[in-house]
């Protein structure tokens, strides 16, 4: 008996030890990443516009993520040279022309203003000029109709939708009740 | 009458483009450098070891870039259709072995054929993102005058070289060198 619980309890103690040691392991491999991404620069402002960058960029293996975000092997690569030119002294424009003529304006989440961005840009704003003229026209065509139908005694079209009765259909009206 | 159709038309333009769009890939990035001059560069050879290869070496003649790597699946499906096309010795076919160790694609290449008219070694990618690629295989083709004038994402098919790459490769071929 006292052998029988003294084994038990010494396997839950090896449990514990293996669980503790994978729990460190595992830990300890996080930390080991967070190391891959360590990178340094001589200035804080270049360490600034570094990761103001990884934000701005897309992963175009994983093309929902980031720079910043993505654990792609281009990503990494991308990154690395990012942080070269970064530590050679080029701006974000100078960035992002490396990466556009490279990989089209699609990389950029903010994308340039230039002749091939433009419909992008301006699109939304031209179709909802569209969209209210569109509906100004109709509205004034209706009201149009609708004052021709008035002075024509308005039964054509159907009843006025202001509540009142034309004479015409107040006839009409006694017909059927006949 | 015509204002009365005016919505059933936007409708119908509007489901001409969603169905072309379920035919194409989201994903897939149209190259950055359709008519530009080739990237330079300058990689060494394998397989067999051999001159550093330029791309500047190959103006006067049409050639392709076929990006590939030992850890890439596609590029086992594609490698007969590579291999087909560069027995044809219409065009030379040039291949990219992109991030790879040294044995590993060595022995890829024992072992699947090596159809390639050199083999560059571009260990760190940094070529790679010259070209803008993004993904393995990635296949480009590139004319007399050294300018990239196709690229084709993905693994290729018989039906691509067929209806795609042949006729490209035909008209720029006609052109005078």
């Amino acid at each position: 008996m006292i052998r029988a619980s003294s084994h038990a309890y010494f396997c839950l103690q090896w449990v514990c030890g293996a669980a503790f040691l994978m729990l460190l392991c595992v830990s300890a491999g996080q930390r080991v990443h967070a190391a891959e991404q360590l990178v340094s620069f001589d200035t804080p402002e270049q360490e600034a516009l570094y990761k103001s960058l990884l934000v701005e960029y897309r992963c175009l293996k994983c093309q929902n993520q980031n720079l910043a975000g993505s654990n792609a092997d281009l990503a990494a690569d991308l990154k690395r040279e990012i942080h070269l030119q970064v530590l050679d002294g080029k701006t974000k424009p100078d960035i992002d022309e490396y990466l556009v003529s490279r990989y089209g304006e699609f990389v950029l989440y903010r994308p340039r203003f230039n002749t091939v961005t433009a419909l992008l840009w301006i699109g939304p704003f031209l179709l909802l000029a569209g969209g209210i003229v569109g509906i100004v026209v109709m509205a004034r065509r209706n009201a149009r109709r609708r004052a021709a139908e008035e002075s024509q005694g308005g039964v054509a079209a159907g009843a006025l939708h202001d509540g009142s009765i034309s004479s015409a259909e107040l006839e009409r009206a006694k017909k059927l009740l006949e | 009458m015509i204002l009365k159709l005016l919505p059933l038309v936007l409708f119908l333009a509007l489901a001409g483009f969603l169905a072309k769009g379920l035919t194409l890939d989201p994903g897939e990035l149209p190259s950055a450098l359709i008519d530009k001059p080739a990237p330079a560069f300058e990689l060494p050879t394998f397989a067999p070891e051999g001159e550093p290869f330029k791309p500047e070496d190959m103006v006067g003649k049409v050639w392709l870039l076929n990006v590939w790597a030992s850890w890439c699946g596609p590029c086992i499906q594609e490698h007969p259709i590579i291999t087909d096309l560069a027995e044809t010795g219409v065009v030379p076919v040039v291949g990219l072995n992109y991030k790879d160790g040294a044995n590993e694609s060595t022995a890829w290449l024992n072992r699947f054929g090596n159809p390639f008219e050199a083999v560059l070694a571009d260990r760190e990618g940094r070529v790679g993102i010259d070209w803008g690629v993004y993904g393995v295989p990635e296949t480009f083709i590139i004319d007399k005058a050294g300018r990239v004038r196709y690229k084709h994402v993905g693994p290729l098919s018989q039906e691509d070289v067929e209806q795609t790459l042949q006729p490209i490769i035909d008209e720029l071929l006609d052109v005078p060198s």
